[in-house]
């Protein structure tokens, strides 16, 4: 099967998300979509699996066009998707998950029976290994992906889309993850690869098709490119992709965590006695899952979480009970991981949002009255400082891009005197240019002598940035790493939740 | 070597928080159950005298009202003390049923030490009084498993009571049943219109048109019904005695001689059951009220589904409005009285299935029945406090035995495809 897409454009009110696009997926290949986020891969295959409309441009089946008003047209015509969030009903069981919208019936009931049967010979025919019973919400996120591409296979998809199918999995997942894609392709599919990784692009396509703003920029074999060309193709200029720092010389502990718990409404404990410590002019990386304690933690860190026991000291000082403004006062930045719920008012403009933390005393007010003029000099100095790409400082914050409503938080948070910085996902969802300048702020505050606290799921940015790396793995530090000594390989086993011991055996 | 450190990830997360809520339960188990035996041995111990409890075809047995005291205290002692100790684990929900049953019994041989106690009309009325609070919840199921939330329960069903009987009167009896259910299913398309067409909040929605129909009813009924007085009269539905099962002793006059509502109701909790559990339409209306952007890339057509399921609904709950028809033969101005309410929360209480729904809706008409059945026993309690019995009684045994518990994801949320 052949399956090509000619000229599409895609207009939302005030972008063109798809400009003239083209594109051909041929059956037994893997068709990297690099891009950065925003670039129109989403678009383009939402387009493709008739989510979305088409304003101009056809889509062609072995040359014939077809239009495609639904996803049942595209599921009908052998196109199947996995999307980044996964479309799974969490209550359901797999077989459920799968066979939704082409249930096979019997005497009007539903067949679970069959439905089981397929799931099984799919499974075996493919090493998926899920267990069609299983409740959907009880399995780690490697095995529901699993079931997405179970569902797809199940309505005989030819062209199988995988959108960012990398961003949640651990890297022993992904690994697994590429074998099962490699039988895919085996087996005669066609499969799209959308991803903003340029090593996985790298690593997994024959055939690499890069967007920027919405158009094709070019299309290269992976045999012809490495990385430093593709991220110039993705981003439009050469683009440093190492981190420069120099030596860390870590001093007094910035941040001391005592034997900290953290429970939910129903006593369950999502951080688990955690002890470790920050020292001042460090960057300490969190890798792990996501859903493994690191929001949590955050939150009892800042203050937005009760504890439930232990201890948190900022520079000797408990701080355990502080509110989250105070704990501000005392020193702490914050950059939180869902900057639009958590670190900005959408609404608001740019200089409203960098007067938000400190809007309640001098300068920013005298009693109950605002010095907006004092809000504005500060906002027009920081959008010069820290390059916001904004329209003017009386813009509304969340019609910037991510990169440049990440930088109004960084710039808001660190542009005080403080003696730690959290943050969380500093770069997801940022353009590539934004997560050069950010890991550079970043690296600055720990020369400053800051202690830096780093949580990302990118195990990448981690990597990058880190002087430690701590893991954790079911509410639990479950490794204290030397960045200078571990690798990949090892962190990874860790945030599966394997034990020290066990990782000795196996790390190389 | 790369499964195996994630085949822990099920049991270790799950293992912890089980056992953590299950002692707090237990805990709490434990001390309600010496509060009753405290309560008991304060309250229920005074009376002496002998209660005699009827059955059918003159059966009856008798409790002495100090002594079956006296062993409930014992036993709720001994029971804490067992909740406290240890828990009981998977047998929590059944000992808790013993104590509500002896507590009710202890209290109905103190209430009506030294006379008789009528259980069968108890229990009868028991059955058959919630009748239209179960199928106003069937309806509600339908819509909350389909992410509507339909709080209109209680306008729908007071429609098909006004409708049943004005028609009915006209009419005949079940053209008057026809014409509540086409009505209420029309309200309930209007719901469904704003809610889905035009987003506009499902509560506010639902709050109009209880209030529109509220309004037009007592409006129609002063207007019709002070004049033409025969308009007002459809007449009641006698039981009906199902063959050969009503001659069960005790059970058959409970279950098998009720009217035609009681056995459609029970049909539709099971038929119910079956068709969300069991079927394609069943499937697809779950995924519609959990996931709907998943049903919507699998091909399943959200906004179709849910148009048709809340006009269903509207058909059910018109024709559990005409219960009121059946039973008092006449209409009264908001003689629904809340059980649209009551049904809403029978639906969270019964945790969004139909058979739940239908327990909890029998443990409200139990306790209904008996607060009617108190009033009549000169008891020296408030008649005010009786009558808010069957509410107090049905939150905190429901509390007991439910928990939390957690409703279709999607449930008042409006679709959006784009």
């Amino acid at each position: 099967m052949e399956l090509e897409l000619r000229g599409i454009t895609k207009r939302f009110p005030g972008v063109v998300a798809n400009d003239d696009v083209n594109l051909t997926i041929r059956g037994g290949e893997v068709l990297a979509l690099l891009g950065e986020n925003g670039a129109g891969k989403s678009t383009l295959m939402n387009v493709l699996y008739g989510l979305y409309h088409a304003d101009e441009g056809e889509i062609l089946i072995d040359g014939v066009a077809r239009r495609f008003a639904s996803p049942r047209d595209a599921i009908a015509a052998g196109v199947g998707m996995v999307h980044q969030h996964f479309m799974l009903v969490p209550v359901f069981t797999v077989a459920e998950n799968v066979v939704m919208g082409v249930e096979p019936t019997r005497f009007g009931a539903l067949n679970i029976r069959e439905a089981r049967r397929e799931v099984r010979a799919i499974s075996k025919e493919y090493h998926l290994d899920v267990d069609p019973d299983a409740i959907t919400e009880t399995l780690p996120v490697g095995l529901q992906q699993r079931i997405e591409i179970i569902k797809v296979l199940f309505r005989n998809a030819e062209i199988v889309i995988f959108d960012e199918p990398t961003a949640v999995l651990t890297p022993q997942e992904i690994e697994a993850f590429f074998r099962i894609v490699e039988s895919l392709r085996v087996a005669g599919k066609g499969i799209v690869f959308i991803t903003h990784k340029l090593r996985e692009a790298l690593r997994i396509a024959d055939r690499i098709v890069v967007l920027r703003r919405g158009r094709t920029v070019g299309e290269v074999l992976p045999a012809d490119v490495d990385d430093r060309r593709l991220a110039e193709m993705m981003v439009g200029r050469p683009v440093e992709l190492v981190v420069k720092k120099a030596e860390a010389h870590p001093g007094d502990p910035a941040l001391t965590v005592t034997d900290l718990t953290v429970a939910d409404a129903d006593g369950r404990l999502l951080v688990d006695h955690v002890t470790f410590e920050v020292r001042a002019g460090e960057i300490v990386g969190v890798a792990g899952v996501q859903g493994n304690g690191q929001t949590e933690l955050v939150e009892a860190l800042v203050g937005l979480r009760r504890v439930e026991s232990g201890e948190i000291a900022l520079a000797g000082r408990n701080i355990t009970h502080h509110s989250p403004r105070l704990r501000h006062e005392e020193g702490i930045a914050h950059i939180p991981e869902d900057r639009q719920r958590d670190g900005l008012v959408k609404d608001f403009t740019v200089f409203e949002n960098i007067a938000l933390t400190g809007y309640y005393d001098e300068p920013f007010s005298s009693g109950p009255v605002m010095h907006w003029g004092t809000a504005e000099r500060e906002a027009t100095r920081l959008v010069e400082e820290f390059d916001i790409r904004t329209p003017s400082i009386g813009t509304a914050t969340g019609t910037l891009s991510g990169g440049n409503q990440q930088k109004v938080i960084v710039a808001r948070e660190i542009s005080r005197d403080v003696k730690l910085a959290i943050a969380s996902q500093p770069t997801r969802g940022v353009d590539v240019g934004s997560i050069e300048y950010i890991h550079d702020r970043i690296v600055g505050l720990r020369d400053r002598g800051v202690g830096v606290l780093v949580v990302s799921t990118e195990l990448d940015e981690v990597m990058a940035l880190a002087d430690r790396v701590l893991v954790m793995y079911g509410g639990r530090i479950v490794a204290d790493l030397d960045r200078a000594t571990t690798n990949v390989n090892e962190i990874g086993l860790y945030m599966a939740g394997a034990t020290s011991a066990a990782t000795r055996e196996h790390a190389p | 070597m790369i499964e195996t450190p994630l085949a822990h990830l099920g049991d270790t997360s799950a293992a912890g928080p089980r056992t953590f809520a299950e002692r707090r339960r237990a805990r709490n188990m434990g001390i309600t159950y010496l509060v009753l035996a405290v309560i008991t041995a304060v309250f229920l111990t005074g009376h002496d005298g002998t209660a005699m409890f009827k059955l059918d075809d003159g059966r009856s047995f008798s409790l002495p009202a100090q002594t079956t005291a006296w062993v409930a205290v014992a036993m709720f002692s001994v029971l804490a003390g067992g909740a406290l100790w240890r828990g009981y684990g998977k047998l929590t929900n059944a000992v808790l049923a013993l104590v509500t049953v002896t507590l009710l019994m202890t209290f109905l041989s103190w209430s009506a030490a030294g006379t008789s106690f009528s259980l069968i009309g108890v229990l009868v009325s028991t059955v058959g009084y919630p009748t239209p609070i179960v199928i106003g919840a069937m309806s509600g199921i339908i819509c909350e498993r389909s992410g509507i939330v339909n709080i209109a329960i209680e306008g729908l069903l007071l429609n098909g009571a006004f409708m049943a009987v004005f028609i009915g009167s006209v009419t005949t009896f079940w053209i008057g049943v026809l014409a509540a259910m086409v009505t209420s299913a029309l309200l309930a398309w209007l719901l469904a219109w704003l809610a889905i067409r035009f987003k506009v909040d499902q509560v506010i929605v639902g709050f109009f048109i209880n209030f529109f129909v509220l309004g037009l009813t007592n409006f129609l009924s002063k207007r019709l019904f002070v004049e033409h007085q025969n308009w007002n009269y459809v007449g009641t539905l006698r039981p009906l005695k199902i063959w050969g099962l009503h001659s069960i002793p005790v059970i058959g006059p409970i279950l098998f001689e009720q009217t035609v509502y009681v056995y459609v109701a029970w049909l539709l909790v099971f038929g119910l059951t079956w068709l969300l559990f069991r079927t394609r339409w069943g499937l697809r209306t779950r995924s519609v009220g959990e996931h709907p952007r998943a049903a919507d890339t699998l091909g399943i057509n959200v906004v179709r589904l849910r148009y048709r399921n809340v006009i269903i609904a509207g058909a059910i709950a018109g024709f559990g409005g005409s219960w009121f028809a059946s039973n008092v033969g006449q209409f009264n101005q908001n003689m629904t009285g809340g059980r649209g309410f009551i049904a809403l929360a029978v639906v969270i209480v019964g945790r969004w299935k139909p058979i739940g729904a239908l327990c909890a809706a029998l443990v409200f008409g139990l306790f209904d029945s008996l607060g009617n059945k108190l009033a009549t026993l000169h008891t020296g309690i408030p008649s005010e406090f009786i009558s808010m019995l069957p509410y107090l009684a049905t939150v905190v045994v429901v509390c007991g035995f439910v928990g939390r518990s957690r409703g279709p994801k999607a449930a008042g949320q409006p679709y959006d495809s784009q």
